[in-house]
């Protein structure tokens, strides 16, 4: 299918809905909620003085536009096309969550609220938030799977430093989907008061939609950097797919350049084979999980199923929905590496390069290095570098069984 | 008339109000379940509301998430809970069923199977927790084809057109949530309720149920008096925990616990 700026426009729909997928699955006492949510934000998204200020925080607080680098050993040791990487872990905090959380912790001071909360999994998005909500004076609770409060405890800390309730969620999985439960449950008890920062393109709408806004800054600064530094548009963009934020902000302001190839790498965990793995896409189908009809893993009875995989940030059964749709008329690839492949692809850059992507992108990193591989050296290959690896020294010195 | 429809007709007839427990299929076992739907019934229950187990049950409080752990555990599906509504017909020919869940095993059964499914079962009702009207433009033919009753809840934040919209799409009656927050949270405000309740029925000639936070008898008359019937699931879900392993006590604690609602609500002045 051809998109065209008409269509894209037209999507979401009024009720939320990229083609089959999105929509507001939600008990009725946040609905309300998320109809004024969705007013205001249909309001300020053109209201050029919000616009101006999120650009001003973004510039002098964010430190964008974040540099589009040309890694120069890594394409000549990878030996096809060229491979840049565009630095979202230069951002304050070290990860491309901040451009969202900027931008809702705004909408939150618009609708008058003051109390944030929020769910993460790998910690950069609860830093982010408490990041923004000590800048606003704003309190802050982030819910946070037990399991994932074990493997980043650096970001745990981070949090409290920064004034932030970190709430430990010990049903389920005890990961980042729960925390997600817990923290939808806390909203409904405190709806009146409380704004829900949700730190990916999942949810109901309009979370979907205004999240994608705020990240997309990364994809249009990409566009102008690598028009600039090349002469001409990339040949494919490869990010990282846990809810699927950084990867919706890379590719939707290329969604209508057919010649750009787009590729979602998701957590292929032990194997796609064996099950343990966190790629609804790549091995889930279609259903209804946190406000939203997406690709899901569950089992044949429709029960959620567990995920694993290395990184926090990507061991989670859904997707944006908008991936969803995206995946369905063929627009964007998904594809996924496994943990193994994963180390690697953060050893590699580490070593090569001397950036240390999280592990999250280092699912990004190894898949694009296979693909550079098989590609022409004219061709300009282009990396979202969605975090930095700091946080996960301590997870890759366990499997290097060394005690830091 | 549904099933659903008749059992109210004639409690407001008789000026009676409804006791509605809820349990969770599965839990403790699923071979008990059925067992203490009879119990339900002889206890006072007008109409079953039966939990379908689901692994992340986004709008339950903690006593509910472990009571779907605990059923999951026994491999508790939807397909199960259907054959146990089946069973419990094979007795019991009288009294509604709701089945109470979300959305994902229902559309993960596919909701035509699902739908004749419940039918043959004997179920009379469902009401879907995280599926707003909005989104239910495909399954609520299904449901009204097959004259299933489609509950819907309403909140204290729902607007005077949602109530109107939702009341449209809704038969059997509606479900009043009585606070904000969880299932098994927070504290219901009574007079609050009584204001909201008698706001709703101005605006739906459907009969209002209201449930969250009626743990007692004097709870239920007290929302008994402003609504017409009452929903009870997380002190009875609560019982269930910490009588699990013993079945027979867990049968007459249940009982002792509804009988006095049941008889609160049956001396309220009709
Ligand atoms: C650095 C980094 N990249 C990627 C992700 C995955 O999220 P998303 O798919 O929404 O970008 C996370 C989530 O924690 C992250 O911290």
């Amino acid at each position: 299918m051809k998109l065209t700026e008409e269509m894209l426009k037209a999507l979401p729909d009024a009720r939320g809905h990229f083609g089959a997928y999105g929509g507001r699955f939600v008990s009725e006492t946040l609905f309300d909620s998320l109809m004024t949510l969705e007013r205001e934000y249909k309001r300020l998204r053109d209201d050029p003085e919000f616009q101006a200020e999120f650009d001003r925080d973004l510039a002098h607080y964010v430190g964008r536009p974040s540099p589009l680098y040309f890694a120069e050993r890594l394409t000549r040791e990878t030996g096809g096309a060229q491979i840049w990487l565009k630095r979202e872990d230069l951002n304050h905090t070290g990860a491309h969550k901040v451009n969202n959380t900027i931008g809702q912790a705004l909408l939150a001071r618009f609708l008058g609220k003051k109390r944030v909360i929020a769910e993460t999994g790998a910690g950069q998005h609860g830093v982010a938030t408490a990041t923004v909500c000590a800048r606003l004076g704003l309190e802050c609770h982030v819910f946070m799977g037990e399991e994932d409060i074990r493997r980043q405890s650096p970001n745990v800390y981070r949090m409290k430093l920064l004034g932030a309730e970190v709430h430990s969620v010990t049903s389920g999985t005890r990961t980042l989907k729960d925390a997600m439960n817990d923290a939808m449950r806390d909203w409904v008890a405190n709806v009146d008061d409380t704004f829900y920062i949700i730190g990916t393109v999942a949810g109901p709408h309009p979370y979907p939609l205004l999240v994608r806004d705020f990240q997309s800054v990364i994809g249009r600064e990409t566009r102008a950097q690598c028009l600039d530094r090349t002469g001409k548009l990339p040949d494919a963009l490869v990010a990282c797919v846990g809810g699927g934020s950084n990867a919706i902000g890379m590719f939707y302001p290329f969604l209508t350049d057919e010649s750009v190839e787009l590729y979602g790498v998701e957590a292929g965990g032990l194997g796609i084979d064996t099950g343990q793995h966190a790629a609804p896409l790549s091995a889930g189908r279609p259903g209804v999980l946190h406000g939203n009809r997406t690709y899901l893993m569950e089992d044949e009875n429709g029960q959620i199923a567990g995920t694993h995989s290395v990184s926090a940030g990507l061991d989670y059964p859904g997707v944006g929905p908008e991936h969803s749709w995206l995946k369905d008329i063929g627009r964007a690839h998904y594809v996924s590496v496994t943990d193994d492949e994963a180390l690697d692809g953060f050893r590699k850059l580490t070593r090569v390069e001397g950036i240390m992507p999280a592990l999250e992108t280092a699912h990004a990193v190894a898949y694009a290095i296979k693909l550079a591989a098989s590609m022409d050296k004219d061709k300009v290959v282009v990396i979202n570098i969605s975090g930095r690896g700091d946080k996960d020294m301590q997870t890759v010195a366990e499997i290097d069984g060394i005690e830091v | 008339m549904s099933r659903i429809e008749g059992v109210l007709r004639t409690l407001r007839e008789q000026g009676r109000k409804a006791l509605i427990p809820y349990i969770t299929a599965g839990d403790p076992h699923p071979d008990q379940t059925v067992g203490l739907m009879h119990t339900l019934v002889d206890a006072g229950a007008d109409i079953i509301e039966l939990g379908v187990p689901f692994s992340d049950p986004m709008a339950d409080g903690p006593v509910i998430q472990q009571a779907c752990e605990r059923a999951l555990r026994h491999g508790t599906s939807l397909r199960q809970v259907l054959a146990m509504v089946k069973t419990f017909r094979e007795k019991d020919d009288a009294t509604p069923i709701v089945l109470m869940g979300y959305l994902n095993p229902m559309e993960a059964m596919g909701q035509e199977k699902f739908a004749d499914g419940a039918v043959d079962a004997g179920v009379d009702g469902i009401l879907t927790v995280d599926l707003p009207p909005e989104e239910a433009d495909e399954v609520a033919p299904l449901f009204t084809a097959r004259n299933l009753d489609a509950i819907f809840l309403l909140a204290p934040t729902t607007t005077d057109d949602r109530i109107r919209a939702i009341s449209e799409h809704s038969s059997g009656y509606v479900y009043y949530v009585s606070f904000k927050g969880v299932t098994g949270a927070g504290k219901i405000d009574v007079d609050e309720v009584a204001a909201n309740v008698a706001h709703i029925h101005e605006l739906t000639a459907l009969p209002v149920a209201v449930g969250f936070g009626i743990r007692d008898a004097a709870t239920a008359a007290a929302v008994g008096q402003v609504s017409d019937g009452v929903i009870v699931g997380s002190v009875l879900v609560d019982t269930i925990a910490r009588n699990q392993a013993d079945p027979d006590q867990l049968k007459r604690a249940l009982s002792d616990l509804l009988h006095p609602m049941r008889e609160a609500l049956d001396s309220l002045p009709s």
